[in-house]
C-alpha cells in the first residue's frame, strides 16, 4: 500500500459504513489498537546530520529497515536516537521515499553507492520513479559496461587445458593472440590482395603485335595468371577447410555469411576445372569468374569497418527500403509526365515511358549525363522540378543512416536492447510481486485470522497475542476492511490460482486421485482457500508472508494433486521484495521449525498456472529445504 | 444563406493568409491559446477553531486528519480522478472506480466538483461521531444517485453492482452475473414495507433500526481516529 494513502486508510474505513445496511450478515470485529501511543517524531542521526519524521511515516513501509523492527539495532539509549554511520545525502532520497512514496534517483550520485544504501536500508530499487528511471538505467548499464570491458581484457587470456582444435579457433577469432596466427592472418590478407588484384589485370590489354588485335594480359599470358589463381584458390581452400576443422560447432559456422562468402569465391575456380573444353557451357563458365571478385569480401575479417558497414545497412534496412520506394514513385510520376510532355517534339529521344525512367533517374541523383533531354517548354519545367525534387527525396534518408553508423561504431546497440528487454520485464516482475504482496497478505492472514479465532476458543490468549502483534496496526486495519466487503458481498477474496481452480471445476471430470498419499489427506478436500483445516502448524513467527502458489488438494483436479505452500520463513516479506529474481532465496533454518502437516511435493514452478505471484527461484531452493512431516 | 456566405468569406480568407504565410516563409504563428490555467486552485482551509466548532473532532484530531489529507493531496483539493486513485489503492483486486465515483458525490456537498477539507472533515464526522441516526441518514443519501428522496431498484442495483466490482474477479464462490441483482432483491423485501418498488427514508431507517446485525455494525467504526 502506498504512502501517504495509509493516511487515508480512516477514511476508507469510515465509509465502510456505507455498505453495512446492504449486509445481510454480522460484521467481524475491528482491531483495537493496543497501547495506542500518539504519533511522535523521531530521531535519525545520519552520520551526525539529524532528520526528524514522524513513526507512522517510517511505518508505511514495514519490508524495509526503517520500517521494521530492525532499525531498533541502531538505537542509541543515551541520546535517545537512531544512529546510521552511513552516507547523509543519499539518506535524504531515502527518506523522502517515506514521506512522499517516490523513490528518486539524484543524479549527482554514484550509481554504485547509491545501490549500496538501497540494499542496506531494505529498498529494491526497481520502484524509483518514472521520472529517475532512466536516468538510473542508463547509468547502470554504463557501469556494467565497464565491468565488461575489463572482463575482455582477461578474456583472451590462453585458457590451460586447451585442446589443439580450441587453440587454432582461438587464433583464427583473435589473429594477435599469437605470433603463428598474426602470420596467418596477414598471409591470407596478402593472397586476397593478390588474388583481386590478378583478377583486374587480366582484363587489362597489353601489348598488341602489329598485325593481330589487341589481346588481354589474361589470354597472353595464360599460364601464369593460371598458375597464380590455382596458388590463390589452394590457399583460400586450406584456410576454409582449417576453419570448418576448428570451429566448435561446424553446422554453424556453415551458415554463417563468411563462409558463405568463402565457398563462393572458390567454388568457380573448382567449377571451371571440372567443366573445361566444353563449348556451349563456357559462356556460363564465363559468368562464373565474375563470383571471383566475392573474395574481396574476404577482407571484412581483416577490418572492422567493413563490418560496421554490413551492420549499418542492414540495421537501416527501413530507412533504405524507404528511399528505395520514394524513389521509385518519384521515378513513376516524373517518367510519365516527362513523356507525355515530351510527346509532340519530333525526334524526341522519350519514345516510352520505360525510356523516360532513365532520364529521371540521371536528372533525379543530380548526374546530368546529357544523352536525353527535353525540347519542349513544357518538358524543360518539369524536368527542372524534377531534379529539384530529386535533391530533396535522396537527401532525406541519408542523415539517418550516417547517424546509425556512427552510433554502431560507438556502442554495442543490440547487446543493450536484449539487455534492456530482460530488465524490463525483471523491473515490472519485481513491482508486480510486491503489490501482489499485498494481497497475499491479506489472504495469508486471513487463514490466521481464522486461526487465531479457532484459538480464542481454546484461549490461548498470548498466542493471539504474539501473532497480531507482528503484522501492522495499519495492515490489521486494512484486512479488517476487506473482510468486511466480504461479509458485506457474502464472497470471499481468492488468490488466481483458486478462481482458476474452482474455474476449470465446472469444467473438468472428476478423476480419480493418483496419488497413494491422497488418502490421508481426505480431511483437505473440497474448498478453496479452506477454512476447515485443522492445520497444526506453530504459529509463525511473521505472519505477513505472502503465500505463494497456493493450490489445493481437489479430488476433481487433476493439475495438481497436493497441497503445497511455498512457505517462505522469517523476514520473507523483506526478502521476497527485495529478492532479485536470479538470487537464491535467502532461506534460514527457521524453516525447520515448521511442522505443518503438509506433504510438499517440489512442483516445479513452471506447472503452476500462477506464474509471476511468486519470485521463481522459490520453488527449486525450497525443495530442499521444507521438509514435511506427513499426516 | 447568408452565414453560408460569410462563412465562405471566412474561409477564403483563412486560405489566403496561409498562402501568404506559406510564400513568405513566415512559421505558423503560436496562436496564444487560454490555456486553462492548471487550476492552480488551492484551498485553504478554514481555521482550527471553526473546523472545531463544525465538527466533533478535537484539535489533535484535526491536526492528524489535515495532515494526511494534504500529504495525499497538496493542493488542498481533491478531483473525482485523485479520489477514485486514493480509493482503489485499498482495493487491489478489483476495480473501485465506479463506488468511489458514489462516494465521492457523497462528500462533495456543495456539488463543486471537488472535495475539500471541510467537506471531507465534515463527512468524515457523521461518519465517525454521529448518532445512528446521523450515520444511516449518510447512507440513505449515499444510495439516493438522484437525490430524489427515494430508492429505487435500479439506483440500489448500481451501488450494488459497484460494490461488487471492488470484490473483482477471483473470488470464492464464483460471482455470477445476477448475483448483485438477487441482493439487491433481498435488501428490497427487507426494506420496502409497503411494497412500493421505492425506499424511502423513513422506512429505511425504521427498517435499519429495527435490525440488531446493522445497528451493531454501525458502531464498528468509531473509533477509527
Amino acid at each position: 500500500m502506498a504512502s501517504g494513502v495509509a493516511a487515508w486508510l480512516p477514511f476508507a474505513r469510515a465509509a465502510a459504513i456505507g455498505w453495512m445496511p446492504v449486509a445481510n450478515m454480522p460484521m467481524p470485529i475491528a482491531p483495537t489498537e493496543k497501547n495506542k501511543r500518539a504519533d511522535e517524531l523521531i530521531v535519525l542521526n545520519v552520520s551526525g546530520r539529524r532528520f526528524e519524521t514522524w513513526r507512522n511515516t517510517l511505518d508505511r513501509y514495514p519490508d524495509t529497515l526503517l520500517g521494521s523492527s530492525e532499525k531498533e539495532f541502531f538505537y542509541n539509549e543515551e541520546t535517545k536516537e537512531y544512529f546510521f554511520d552511513r552516507d547523509a545525502d543519499v539518506f535524504r532520497a531515502v527518506l523522502n521515499f517515506y514521506r512522499t512514496g517516490k523513490l528518486h534517483y539524484p543524479r549527482s550520485e554514484c550509481i554504485t553507492s547509491y545501490d549500496e544504501e538501497l540494499s542496506f536500508f531494505g529498498i529494491i530499487p526497481e520502484i524509483i520513479g518514472d521520472c529517475c528511471y532512466e536516468e538510473y538505467k542508463d547509468r547502470r548499464r554504463e557501469n556494467q559496461e565497464r565491468l565488461m570491458d575489463d572482463d575482455e581484457d582477461k578474456k583472451d587470456a590462453k585458457l590451460p587445458n586447451m585442446t589443439f582444435r580450441e587453440t587454432m579457433w582461438r587464433a583464427f577469432e583473435n589473429p594477435h593472440t599469437s605470433t603463428m596466427a598474426l602470420v596467418f592472418y596477414y598471409v591470407t590478407g596478402f593472397f586476397i590482395a593478390i588474388s583481386v588484384l590478378t583478377n583486374v589485370v587480366e582484363t587489362v590489354p597489353c601489348g598488341a603485335t602489329p598485325n593481330t588485335k589487341e589481346v588481354t594480359c589474361g589470354d597472353r599470358y595464360t599460364v601464369a595468371f593460371f598458375c597464380m589463381d590455382t596458388a590463390c584458390v589452394l590457399i583460400f581452400t586450406v584456410e576454409y577447410l582449417m576453419r570448418l576443422f576448428a570451429a566448435p560447432s561446424r553446422y554453424r559456422f556453415m551458415r554463417s555469411v563468411m563462409s558463405i562468402i568463402d565457398v563462393v569465391a572458390i567454388l568457380p575456380y573448382y567449377i571451371g576445372l571440372v567443366m573445361t573444353d566444353n563449348e556451349d557451357v563456357s559462356g556460363a563458365f564465363v559468368t562464373l569468374r565474375v563470383f571471383r571478385v566475392f573474395r574481396i569480401f574476404k577482407f571484412s575479417r581483416h577490418s572492422q569497418g567493413l563490418r560496421i558497414l554490413g551492420y549499418t545497412l542492414k540495421s537501416c534496412a527501413s530507412e533504405l527500403g524507404f528511399l528505395l520506394f520514394s524513389l521509385t514513385m518519384a521515378i513513376i510520376i516524373f517518367a510519365t509526365v516527362m513523356f507525355y510532355a515530351e510527346k509532340g517534339s519530333t525526334s524526341s529521344k522519350f519514345t516510352s515511358i520505360p525510356a523516360s525512367f532513365w532520364y529521371t533517374i540521371v536528372t533525379m541523383t543530380t548526374l546530368g549525363y546529357g544523352d536525353m533531354v527535353p525540347k519542349t517548354i513544357a518538358g524543360k519545367i518539369f524536368g527542372s522540378i524534377c531534379s529539384l525534387s530529386g535533391v530533396l527525396v535522396i537527401a532525406l534518408p541519408v542523415p539517418v543512416i550516417v547517424s546509425n553508423f556512427s552510433r554502431i561504431y560507438h556502442q554495442n546497440q543490440r547487446a543493450d536492447k536484449r539487455r534492456a528487454q530482460k530488465m524490463q520485464k525483471a523491473r515490472l516482475a519485481r513491482i508486480r510481486i510486491s503489490k501482489t504482496g499485498s494481497s497475499n497478505a491479506f489472504l495469508h492472514s486471513k487463514r490466521n485470522g481464522l486461526f487465531s479465532e479457532a484459538l480464542e476458543l481454546t484461549s490461548s490468549i498470548e498466542e493471539e497475542q504474539q501473532l497480531s502483534k507482528n503484522q501492522s496496526l495499519l495492515e490489521s486495519q486494512h484486512h479488517h476492511l476487506l473482510h468486511c466487503l466480504e461479509k458485506t458481498t457474502n464472497h470471499e477474496f481468492a488468490d488466481e490460482l483458486c478462481y482458476e481452480q474452482s474455474y476449470l471445476e465446472g469444467a473438468l471430470q472428476s478423476y480419480p486421485s493418483q496419488s497413494p498419499s491422497l488418502s490421508s489427506q481426505e480431511g483437505m478436500t473440497g474448498t478453496c482457500c479452506t477454512r476447515h483445516t485443522k492445520r497444526n502448524h506453530a504459529p509463525l513467527p511473521n505472519s505477513s508472508i505472502p503465500t505463494c502458489a497456493l493450490s489445493h488438494t481437489h479430488p476433481h483436479h487433476n493439475l495438481q494433486e497436493l497441497s503445497t505452500i511455498h512457505i517462505q520463513p522469517l523476514n520473507t516479506s523483506r526478502s521476497s521484495l527485495n529478492m532479485r529474481v536470479d538470487e537464491p532465496a535467502r532461506l534460514n533454518c527457521q524453516s525447520g521449525t515448521i511442522t505443518t502437516a503438509i506433504i510438499s511435493i517440489p512442483t516445479p514452478p513452471a506447472t503452476t498456472p500462477e506464474s509471476d505471484a511468486h519470485p521463481p527461484p522459490s520453488g527449486p531452493a525450497l525443495q530442499n529445504v521444507v521438509k514435511v512431516s506427513a499426516l | 444563406m447568408s452565414s453560408c456566405r460569410k462563412r465562405c468569406k471566412r474561409e477564403m480568407f483563412k486560405f489566403a493568409q496561409y498562402l501568404y504565410r506559406l510564400v513568405t516563409g513566415t512559421l505558423h504563428a503560436d496562436s496564444v491559446e487560454d490555456e486553462l490555467e492548471l487550476s492552480a486552485v488551492r484551498h485553504r482551509p478554514e481555521g482550527l477553531e471553526q473546523l472545531e466548532a463544525l465538527t466533533r473532532f478535537n484539535r489533535k484530531e484535526l491536526q492528524i486528519l489535515y495532515r494526511g489529507f494534504k500529504n495525499e493531496c497538496p493542493s488542498g483539493v481533491v478531483n473525482e480522478d485523485t479520489f477514485k486513485d486514493i480509493y482503489s489503492q485499498f482495493f487491489p483486486q478489483g476495480d473501485a472506480s465506479t463506488y468511489a465515483h458514489f462516494l465521492f458525490n457523497a462528500f462533495d456537498t456543495d456539488k463543486d466538483g471537488s472535495v475539500s477539507f471541510e467537506d471531507f472533515v465534515m463527512g468524515l464526522s457523521i461518519l465517525l461521531r454521529g448518532s445512528v441516526q446521523e450515520k444511516l441518514n449518510w447512507a440513505f443519501n449515499l444510495y439516493d444517485i438522484n437525490k430524489d428522496g427515494y430508492i429505487t431498484k435500479e439506483e440500489m442495483l448500481d451501488i450494488m453492482k459497484a460494490i461488487y466490482d471492488m470484490m473483482g474477479k477471483c473470488t470464492y464462490p464464483l460471482l455470477k452475473d445476477d448475483t448483485p441483482r438477487q441482493h439487491v432483491e433481498i435488501f428490497f423485501q427487507k426494506m420496502d414495507k409497503n411494497k412500493d418498488g421505492v425506499v424511502t427514508i423513513d422506512e429505511f431507517i425504521d427498517c435499519c433500526q429495527n435490525d440488531e446485525n446493522i445497528m451493531r455494525s454501525m458502531q464498528l467504526f468509531d473509533n477509527v481516529i
